[in-house]
């Protein structure tokens, strides 16, 4: 079953990271501590993919993640110094986000885990997938035209629709 | 029994090993020795930094600088660190104190990180990634997150709004970097930053790609906040900055962090564009490629530095207007440029194959070709640039005019 080496005590950090601070994000008042949480969250994810052979995904996590859009949230929040002390609820969706989370959940239990569970180990040594794709292998694909190259493209065009959109909306009229 | 000298950590777990230590525990031993070593590497270097800095800085004001405390004021910073510690630590009021406490930590953090990846040598570097310059990157910018924390728990309207206009501008300048980082990445064909380093044996990439060095070299001093870029500390308009209320070797920290990572930035700048550690004699002296770094890391360096003490800060709006209208697009073309011009020299098969990768000759077609290709586009950007610049002046000549004629016509008529 499960032996207690390095890589587990390892991972199980970095889940208490990642739960911990989703957690914190959710249950905290003060909006700039739940942003601090949401960072510690990312940071936990970006460790479960080094764990997982996946360091070019951490380093974006990181860059991408916590170096853009944690520091677009805590700007935003910084900018509007009056919520950042928040005690009264502003909507009654938390139901709805309840059950898609529950949804989610189960979706997760009932796709990857029910698979292996209580296999009793033989069938979690070997890998989910034969594949061991590296950085390069990632790149190759994005361009390839047998892969993923059209999805590429689709996902550069919605990105720069969107900036452009966004500087439509940011312009002052003249 | 042969020396096994391939490096110190290596030779330690073999030796641990051989006088029966658990090797899981040898190895755990020596890699804890190597992040030490790493570690406090450019803590021990900074202080000579600082020294450095300072002694440059006032010989370029006619001063002499620090020249009492050791041999040529050596030990001054000892002396401030000493002074720095045992201050009073004062924690404002009002001040989120986790938040407060972490900043400065988080901000020297993301500095010294950066080193655990640079090749100091062939064969010393502290984990040699794939990923290297992605790594880089991602690391750099979490130092904005430890301006923007420390700035807001502060509690201080000037600490605040420093922070703001600083991460605007950190966050802005990291798009030229990046894609100034493109081209040597493209033209070595790997991330990792040893990699990078031995694609340089033939040829160094700032004869290859002298406009993103050029771009590189710029958005590193805005990252690392030295003139003309220095907003980040501007003590004329926002007292201090973002560091406004931190006291003590807190304050400490941050001025280690703005420091040290000027020289790392620097640091980066020899290992991607100035061939690392590669140098006469390093393959039989791999500790010699330590030598080379630093001598190529003190051009830069030195030059920042003098830099630093002779110009005049920029307005926020102008550090603004020249990213994002001159520096972005400039990087971005000569990515284009670089790509398109690489991938016709490949195919003309002028570019060295991989055996003859380290000769000199083999590699002078491919950068002669690229070297070429920079120079026209640089000088096609400076005419747009000098034909804009007269445009507006021409502009303003104009609007002036307009201005006195209105003016001769209003005069008379109230006179009469």
């Amino acid at each position: 079953m499960l032996e207690l080496n390095a890589q587990t005590i390892v991972f199980f950090i970095f889940s208490l990271l990642t739960l911990g601070g989703a957690l914190g994000v959710v249950t905290n008042r003060n909006l700039i501590h739940g942003a601090i949480y949401l960072i510690i969250s990312l940071f936990g994810g970006a460790g479960l993919f080094v764990l997982l052979s996946a360091p070019f995904f951490a380093a974006v996590q990181v860059l991408v993640y916590i170096g853009a859009i944690a520091i677009l949230i805590i700007f935003a929040v910084m900018l509007t110094r009056s919520m950042t002390q928040l005690r009264e609820v502003f909507n009654r969706q938390w139901w709805a986000s309840a059950l898609v989370g529950l949804l989610l959940f189960g979706l997760m239990l009932v796709g990857v885990i029910l698979p292996v569970w209580g296999t009793g180990g033989s069938n979690a040594d070997s890998p989910v997938s034969e594949l061991t794709a590296t950085t390069q292998d990632l790149g190759v694909a994005l361009v390839d035209g047998n892969q993923y190259v059209l999805p590429f493209e689709v996902a550069s065009l919605l990105l720069t629709a969107a900036m452009i959109g966004a500087i439509v909306i940011a312009r002052e009229d003249d | 029994m042969e020396a096994q000298c391939i490096n110190i950590i290596e030779t330690m777990a073999s030796c641990l090993v051989r006088g029966g230590t658990d090797p899981g525990l040898a190895q755990f031993l020596s890699i804890a020795l190597g992040v030490l070593v790493v570690t406090l590497l450019p803590l021990i270097l900074v202080i000579i930094f600082i020294w450095l800095e300072r002694k440059i800085a006032a010989r370029v004001q006619d001063r002499i600088g620090p020249n009492r405390v050791g041999p040529f004021g050596l030990l001054q910073n000892v002396a401030d660190a000493v002074k720095l510690i045992i201050k009073e630590d004062i924690t404002p009021a009002g001040a989120d104190r986790l938040i407060y406490n972490a900043a400065p930590v988080i901000a020297i953090l993301s500095v010294i990180l950066v080193w655990g990846v640079i090749p100091y040598s062939p064969i010393h570097i502290g984990a040699d990634l794939g990923i290297g310059v992605v790594y880089v990157v991602a690391v750099g910018s979490v130092g904005t997150l430890a301006i923007m924390m420390a700035g807001w728990s502060s509690n201080n309207k000037y600490a605040l709004l420093g922070a703001f206009r600083v991460v605007a501008a950190l966050v802005s300048y990291e798009v030229p970097m990046i894609l100034a980082l493109l081209v040597p990445l493209m033209i070595a064909g790997t991330m990792s930053m040893q990699g990078i380093v031995e694609a340089q044996q033939g040829m160094w990439f700032i004869v290859s790609a002298p406009i993103a060095a050029l771009v590189f070299y710029i958005s590193n001093l805005a990252e690392t906040g030295r003139a003309p870029f220095d907003l980040i500390e501007a003590e004329s308009e926002l007292v201090a900055g973002y560091n406004i209320e931190y006291s003590g070797m807190k304050f400490g920290l941050f001025m280690a962090s703005e420091f040290l990572h000027s020289f790392t930035a620097n640091l980066l700048f020899a290992v991607i564009f100035l061939g690392g550690w590669s140098g006469p004699f390093v393959q039989q002296v791999p500790a010699l490629g330590f030598v080379w770094l630093m001598a190529k890391t003190a051009v830069p360096y030195l030059f920042t530095l003098i830099l630093r003490a002779t110009i005049p800060r920029v307005r926020i709006d102008q550090m603004m207007a020249f990213n994002w209208k001159f520096l972005v697009p400039v990087a971005l073309v000569n990515v284009l440029l670089v790509a398109l011009i690489l991938k016709v020299v490949q195919e003309l098969g002028l570019s060295p194959s991989p055996e003859n990768a380290t000769d000199f000759v083999a590699n002078v077609p491919q950068a002669l070709i690229l070297l070429v290709a920079n120079l026209i586009m640089g000088v096609i950007v400076l005419n747009m640039l000098r034909n804009q610049g007269r445009r507006e002046r021409m502009a303003d000549q104009a609007r002036m005019l307009r201005t006195v004629e209105q003016d001769k016509q209003i005069v008379p008529s109230a006179a009469r």
